[in-house]
């Protein structure tokens, strides 16, 4: 043996290196360090603002002086029920759940390729195309789709190239979804959520059916499934995570969301447009709150139905 | 006797590659066949063209007299158990056993009446509500065996299925699936790189190389009787005695093939031999010989005095042990 070669290395020096070796030594404490910025950030700053946003929606505000009273009540959630506000609600679940439906439809297919058939070349095409609409800002992407639909637009051009005008007018003629163009109907209103959302659809959908081994499709098909069966008792249940995953977001921002209808649409209020008007020129801080829960109230009961329904099992 | 599976000249390329290349293979009505060889020697696609999943790039398949040509899986009365078995994760052990039933359009309580004998047939009652993923290797194999047998079928595949199984269990598993062939009376065909397994299950065995068949044979001809030297190392690698010392011993200058068993240690007048690897391996002891150049193995028993590394012996074998061979490589 050569005893001038030690076993143990000798210490090293400077603070940085005693520091890397505590860390070392001490493998808790480099995880408090590395959680502690992200907890402060969501468990304060956020969960803490959501939280004042919900015991404000227990308050109410005094109808003459327009301040707030700090009493519990349940006044405020009362309010939300009048048909006005109602409304409002009805129409933005409705149009969420059509939205999300929609998504999941035109989303399948793309995720699909995306998952089973894209290699290489065609696979980077893919991401690049499904997230480029992301990186343009999304207030540009919304006008743009102004000036497809409005009236003197090129959806209207080209319908009119193809002498389908009437087709266009009688569509716009039916109530509820049709309008003056479809750039102030609920039907553009839907197909630019549509749109806009659509990317936080795909994303999900692809990853859970890039998770589906090839030889369940195929076990399926050697036990007497057709393409449909398989798709309907293998491909879709195992997908199914990521069809709740996309739905969650699809379904909260179309909840959430407040310029789109504004921009595109028949002017009535979504349940984004009541809370910024309620928080802002009203300064009804309570209800603006009380709309603000409803989100959450539909998200939570949705994913517990969802869990209920066993979407989660093949996770 | 009908033949369950014909192919011939069934080709199958992947751009240049030739995964299958003019295959003709015949296998018998309720015959226990085996496909042998090593990996990427076209055995699996072989197997893949049965069930459907693949189609020949050129050549005729015929599945009990009827051509298998742009028939899909799910119409060709055949099931598969798969190499990692491919269970259904989002299903528990009697909904995927009931799978077949259930495509079908037959009622619960049938099905999974169905299901519990099929259980029961491959020893695995009680275990319905369970999901894939809570149970063993040993019994994922015997879900996928029941979920296999269910519609039955009158071909079933078996791609590698003991592959990820310990030694012990594998060994209970090939006799269980000796007795399951002798009870169904269906044709099975299974798909190994393991000559052992191999040998000790099947009734015929085709051993592939490179994209063809190279010898099929009963057990007991693929081992006492290989075509090639290719077949006589890969089947229990034998010693390959190259025809010059063929001409020497037995005055005919062509290939043999030696078993390591045949080799015996004699006290003098055999081959002069030297030791140069002793392994013991229980009951017996593979010994590494050099005749002069040629290097052999032997295996001896391990009762006897064992030589070592080093030390010099002397070596003979029965004339009708050494097999001449058709052809060297």
């Amino acid at each position: 043996m050569n005893s001038s070669v030690e076993g143990i290395l000798p210490g090293r020096q400077g603070i940085l290196r005693r520091f890397a070796d505590a860390l070392w030594r001490h493998p808790r404490l480099l995880l408090l360090l590395m959680l502690a910025p992200p907890v402060l950030w969501l468990g304060i700053i956020y969960l803490g603002s959501l939280g004042a946003l919900l015991v404000h929606s227990f308050f109410s505000i005094d109808e003459f002086s327009g301040l707030i009273n700090y009493e519990f009540t349940l006044k405020t959630y009362r309010e939300l029920l009048i048909p006005a506000n109602l409304d409002i609600l009805v129409r933005t679940v409705s149009m969420a759940t059509a939205v999300t439906f929609a998504a999941i439809v035109v989303a399948f297919p793309i995720a699909f390729y995306a998952a089973r058939y894209a290699r290489g070349r065609w696979k980077a095409a893919f991401y690049i195309g499904i997230m480029l609409p992301l990186w343009s800002s999304y207030l540009v992407k919304i006008y743009a789709w102004k000036l497809v639909l409005a009236k003197e637009g090129i959806l209207n051009w080209l319908f009119a190239k193809l002498h389908l005008t009437w087709l266009l007018e009688a569509y716009l003629s039916l109530p509820l979804i049709g309008g003056n163009s479809l750039s102030v109907s609920y039907t553009g209103t839907f197909l630019v959520f549509l749109y806009v959302w659509l990317p936080f659809m795909i994303l999900p959908l692809q990853a859970a059916l890039e998770r589906v081994p090839v030889n369940l499709l195929e076990a399926s098909a050697d036990l007497g499934g057709s393409s449909r069966q398989t798709f309907r008792h293998v491909v879709l249940p195992l997908a199914l995570p990521g069809v709740i995953a996309g739905s969650i977001f699809t379904f909260s921002l179309t909840l959430g969301d407040y310029i789109i209808p504004q921009i595109i649409g028949s002017s009535r209020f979504f349940i984004g447009q009541a809370v910024y008007s309620h928080q802002g020129t009203a300064g009804n801080i309570p209800l603006a709150a009380a709309f603000a829960v409803v989100p959450i109230v539909i998200m939570g009961f949705y994913l517990w139905m969802a869990k209920r329904a066993g979407a989660f099992d093949a996770l | 006797m009908t033949a369950a599976v014909l192919f011939s000249k069934v080709s199958r390329h992947y751009g240049l590659v030739k995964a299958l290349d003019e295959v003709d293979l015949e296998v018998l009505e309720g015959e226990f066949f085996a496909m042998l060889g090593p990996s990427g020697s076209g055995k699996t696609t072989c197997l893949r063209q049965i069930a459907g999943f693949e189609q020949p790039t050129s050549g005729h398949i015929e599945i009990f007299g009827e051509t298998a040509e742009g028939v899909p899986p799910f119409r060709r009365n055949v099931n598969t158990v798969f190499q990692d078995y491919a269970l259904f994760p989002h299903l528990n052990v009697l909904d995927n056993v009931a799978y077949g039933l259930m495509i079908r359009g037959i009622a619960k309580t049938e099905r999974y009446r169905s299901a519990e004998e099929a259980l029961d047939l491959v020893a695995l009652p009680g275990l319905g509500k369970r999901r894939a993923g809570e149970l063993s290797g040993g019994q994922r194999q015997r879900v996928a065996l029941a979920r296999a047998l269910i519609n039955k079928p009158r071909v079933l595949l078996l791609d590698e299925p003991l592959g990820a199984l310990d030694l012990k269990l594998r060994e209970q598993m090939q006799e269980e699936l000796k007795i399951l062939h002798r009870q169904l009376g269906i044709t099975f065909i299974f798909v190994t790189h393991d000559q052992n397994e191999a040998l000790s299950m099947a009734d015929r065995v085709a051993l592939f190389n490179q994209g063809r068949i190279v010898q099929v044979g009963t057990p007991q001809e693929i081992y006492r009787q290989p075509d090639s030297s290719f077949v006589a190392d890969f089947v229990g690698s034998s010693n390959v005695l190259p025809p010059d010392f063929v001409a020497s011993v037995a005055g005919e200058h062509r290939w043999a093939s030696l078993r390591p068993e045949s080799i015996r240690l004699t006290s003098s007048d055999g081959h002069e031999a030297r030791v140069t690897a002793s392994n013991f391996l229980g009951s017996s002891t593979r010994l590494t010989l050099y005749v002069g150049e040629l290097r052999l193995h032997a295996m001896v028993p391990s009762a006897s005095a064992v030589p070592v590394v080093g030390d010099n012996v002397s070596i003979d074998w029965d004339r009708q042990d050494m097999h001449l061979m058709e052809e060297g490589v």
